[in-house]
């Protein structure tokens, strides 16, 4: 009781407490949503799984086993077994360690770019405001997911490349949240006060202004999670992701899709853990968007 | 599905619009943009467009004549506008694998996906809108979050998956819709191309079983790119009546004894026709986009398959011609729908 | 004219909250003859929920109990929301407080007029039309075919809620309720808009709830005057009588209002130890 209470002090006494009590509101605000709680469940258990896929998985991803092979779901194989004999679940769940890598690193790359683009913009106003939104604009208005592909085909085939396509595509959006973030607060007495005490422009920006916009970034790009997801998971489809014989799930449809009438879990499976996985984060970033959005939000 | 324009609220669309000619402008930027990006990718594909033309038998000599006889030794700059001059005068180069001009190519493509992707938005504003509604003014009841479930499916469920299992129930286990292609094979031909909508070209010459024949093959994948949008729609115009209700004018209306249906659809959702008109265009834009996918699945001899087509041949000017017909049509809708913003909000006059 | 327009006795309005529900209005009562009730209090006193409570109103997750509340024999909270939707406009109407929110943007001031009558009576296009217009003229419009295809934010703040007061009076009711119907008004404007609606209710021989924060209007422009305060009561007196207000809370508000001889240097603030016991 005495933790709670320190937390809910209406006058922190410290900014970590300040913090902590901000943290400990939202966290009880998210737990009053049930949806998002099953939201961060089901991502909890995606990070699990992939930080234990061999402790999981009852048979290696590539262990092939042609007597066995296009075998339905059973006691043994949960998910059935795919055209080379390979236990589909076990594939599945290596698959987790390949999408979470790719949601993690399209986010290392494309949040922090937005934000940075965004915040100069913002806080610099006039024509590097104008050039940079202008950039952010033209990319805004094209399509994601060809611009992608085009990149893609350019760039060649492969995991990395696939991330580094969809980066490419992600970031925009972000600079156009950071820059609306960092324009409300440009002109604010704070902002004044630390240029008052001679902060340089790099550290304004950084130290002040950058961590102002981590909330409303954080919510937008956990609801774009499931766009990446689908996203690679489309460029894996069409043979341009992830190669075989990597588990990737979109590439596991593909491979799939030749035994879809007859033997139809082998496309089925890894489109379900898609589902659930984008699932997933939109239903988070669903319940985060009305604790952090006071307009969309609830009761506080 | 690229259809990640969440943000969106009333007053962003709002302040985004500025004068006319400042729209020329920026459309016109864009486009330019659109251009630099793609002439930027084939710039920096691995595969050498002078070796695809001479072949790996030819000498020294031969390969700098190419070169130079594509324009390849002029500085990027000056590559860069006379591309922007060639796409101008449509011409987007040759494709390798059909052998043709592709801007010929896309031409007769094209009109098979704008019709799928039309069909999707209807669907998806007929259903959408009052879903949105419906969900709004139950705000946080069970018909509220069941709706946002399944509007979120639509974020979360993969396109091509969705096609498959589609066609998996609906064609081989339930045999409610025809199957892959634009038509049985038995119907292929006997229209007359003139749109290029197999639906408009069949009712022109008044061949009603190729009409039918051609709404089947369209049911399934147009419903399934009409989910898509249907989803992106209602959660918006939800978000859009959530902000109308909570109003006050809302509280005038209840106070004058205006029934609840009214305050609904003659009050809350009056205002949001404008901004709903972005949206819907922008879902357009988007299913246009999504059609690559289905296509795929669908065998949909349009824009999107031919695009993945010369994906996987790495014909080059196939890739980024199909991509600047997309991207030029997202861009149209997009501006247009900024456009009507203008014209039809009474604030902004 | 015996018996009073309105009765409410014991009426508390509760919303959850973290820590439970929280009342903000905690059992009002009062009765309403045809006359003038003035109810005053600061922001947060509950004094516009009452407003809305009266039209069954208040939404949810918001709750509305009451011992009595009864309006011209009839029950309101037996009333279906079919018989209430009835009384709403028709019977209880209600002025709102900022006309740049309480008018709807994209429909024209006259249509939104106009809808305030035809839904409580079926007439005819062209009667409709010269009811809204007699109405605008009614409330000091000059020129009312023109401002009738004016929408919202073509018209000034004074002139809108004019049109608010047109709007709410079209169907003739019995009970007008005022909430703040000035507080978003330019000063110059303020009094016109309330002599306009103080003559308009005597006219009709209308009862008014005149909801205000301002102690002084009220007294001019009420025949009694109840005083809330965190959701209760404090005082309920003749007009004329409020300078003998024995509540401290009353009188922490009379003293608080700058007056034009001044003489203090500062004027006081209330001190609310007096009857919080906090």
């Amino acid at each position: 009781m005495g933790a709670r209470d320190w937390l809910l002090d209406d006058s922190p006494a410290s900014r970590v407490q300040a913090d902590l009590g901000r943290a400990y509101r939202m966290g009880m605000a998210l737990l009053r949503n049930p949806l998002a709680v099953i939201g961060a469940l089901i991502i909890l258990v995606l990070i699990l799984t992939a930080a234990f896929a061999p402790w999981i998985a009852p048979e290696s991803p590539f262990g092939q086993d042609l007597a066995n092979r296009l075998l339905p779901p059973s006691q043994q194989h949960w998910m059935g077994t795919d055209e080379l004999g390979r236990d589909i679940f076990s594939r599945v769940v290596y698959g987790s360690r390949i999408t979470l890598l790719i949601v993690a690193l399209v986010a290392v790359i494309s949040a922090p770019l937005g934000l940075i683009i965004g915040a100069v913009s913002g806080y610099f106003g006039g024509w590097t405001d104008r050039f940079l939104m202008g950039v952010t604009d033209i990319f805004l208005s094209m399509p994601k997911l060809i611009l992608a592909l085009a990149f893609v085909a350019a760039l060649g085939p492969g995991i990395e490349n696939a991330i580094i396509a969809i980066a490419i595509t992600a970031w925009p959006a972000y600079a156009r949240i950071a820059r609306a973030e960092t324009l409300t607060f440009r002109s604010s007495e704070f902002i004044s006060a630390v240029r008052l005490l001679g902060a340089s422009h790099f550290r304004i920006i950084f130290r002040h202004v950058l961590p102002l916009c981590t909330s409303s970034m954080i919510v937008r790009v956990t609801l774009d999670m499931a766009g990446i997801i689908l996203t690679a998971a489309g460029l894996g489809f069409l043979g341009l992701g992830a190669q075989p014989p990597l588990p990737e799930w979109g590439a596991m449809i593909s491979r799939g899709r030749t035994f879809i009438l007859d033997q139809w879990w082998v496309a089925t499976m890894p489109g379900f853990a898609i589902i659930l996985v984008s699932l997933g984060f939109s239903l988070l970033g669903d319940g985060l968007r009305d604790v952090l959005d006071p307009k969309h939000g609830g009761e506080r | 599905m690229g259809l990640a324009t969440e943000g969106l609220n009333l007053r962003r669309i709002g302040g985004s619009i500025r004068g006319l000619g400042g729209f020329a402008v920026v459309t016109a930027l864009t486009f330019l943009g659109l251009l630099a990006v793609t002439f930027f990718i084939g710039r920096v594909v691995p595969i050498d467009p002078v070796l695809a033309v001479v072949g790996d038998r030819a000498t020294q000599a031969q390969y700098d004549a190419a070169r130079v006889a594509m324009g390849l030794d002029r500085p990027l700059v000056v590559q860069f506008f006379s591309y922007v001059g060639e796409v101008l005068r449509g011409d987007l180069g040759q494709s390798i694998t059909t052998n043709r001009p592709v801007a010929e190519d896309l031409a007769r493509v094209f009109p098979a996906t704008l019709e799928m992707a039309t069909l999707g938005i209807l669907i998806g504003v007929l259903l959408g809108v009052p879903t949105g509604v419906w969900a709004a003014s139950h705000q946080g009841s069970w018909i509220d979050q069941v709706i946002r479930v399944f509007a979120l499916m639509g974020y979360s469920v993969p396109a091509f998956w969705l096609g498959l299992v589609g066609l998996a129930v609906f064609y081989a286990g339930l045999g409610w819709v025809a199957g892959p292609g634009r038509l049985d094979i038995f119907y292929e031909g006997l229209v007359p191309t003139r749109t290029g909508l197999m639906l408009v070209d069949s009712a022109l010459v008044g061949d009603w079983q190729v009409f039918f024949n051609a709404l089947d093959h369209l049911a399934l994948p147009a419903t399934i790119l009409g989910f898509f949008s249907l989803a992106y729609i209602a959660r918006m115009t939800r978000s859009f009546m959530l902000d109308q209700l909570g109003q006050e004018y809302i509280t005038t209306a209840r106070v004058k004894g205006v029934p609840e249906w009214r305050v609904i659809w003659g009050h809350a959702f009056k205002p949001i026709r404008v901004p709903l008109i972005t949206v819907i265009g922008l879902s357009y834009a988007g299913l246009l986009e999504g059609s690559v996918m289905i296509e795929t699945v669908f065998s949909w001899p349009g824009i999107g398959n031919y695009l993945t087509q010369a994906l996987l041949n790495a014909d080059m000017n196939a890739v980024l011609g199909a991509t600047l017909v997309i991207g030029s049509v997202f861009i149209l809708i997009n501006k247009i729908s900024d456009v009507l913003y203008r014209v039809l909000d009474p604030r902004s006059r | 004219m015996t018996a009073p327009l309105l009765e409410i006795d014991n009426l508390r309005v509760s919303f959850p909250t973290h820590t439970g529900r929280v009342e903000v209005v905690k059992g009002l009562s009062f009765t309403l003859g045809r006359e003038r009730l003035g109810i005053v209090g600061e922001s947060g006193s509950g004094k516009s929920m009452t407003g809305r409570a009266i039209l069954r109103l208040v939404r949810s997750p918001g709750r509305q109990v009451a011992d009595r509340m009864v309006f011209d024999g009839i029950d309101l909270q037996a009333q279906s929301e079919r018989a209430m939707r009835a009384l709403r406009g028709a019977r209880i109407s209600m002025i709102m407080q900022d006309p740049k929110f309480s008018l709807n943007p994209v429909m024209t001031v006259g249509a939104q007029i106009a809808e305030a009558l035809r839904v409580q009576e079926r007439l005819p296009h062209r009667a409709v039309r010269a009811r809204v217009l007699e109405m605008l003229e009614a409330v000091r419009i000059h020129n009312p075919e023109r401002v009738a295809r004016l929408y919202p934010h073509e018209v000034s703040g004074g002139m809108g809620q004019r049109v608010m007061i047109a709007m709410m009076l079209i169907p003739r009711p019995d009970l007008l309720i005022a909430d703040e119907p000035t507080s978003a008004l330019d000063v110059s404007v303020q009094a016109q808009v309330l002599d306009l609606i103080d003559e308009l209710v005597r006219e009709n021989g209308m009862g008014l709830i005149l909801i205000s924060h301002d102690l002084g209007l009220v007294s001019r422009y009420c025949d009694r005057i109840v005083v809330m305060n965190a959701g209760e009561v404090v005082e309920s007196c003749v007009a004329s009588e409020l300078n003998n207000a024995t509540h401290p809370y009353t009188r922490g508000l009379i003293a608080a209002q700058p007056r034009m001889e001044e003489t203090r240097d500062e004027l006081p603030v209330l001190d609310r130890s007096a009857w919080s016991g906090t």
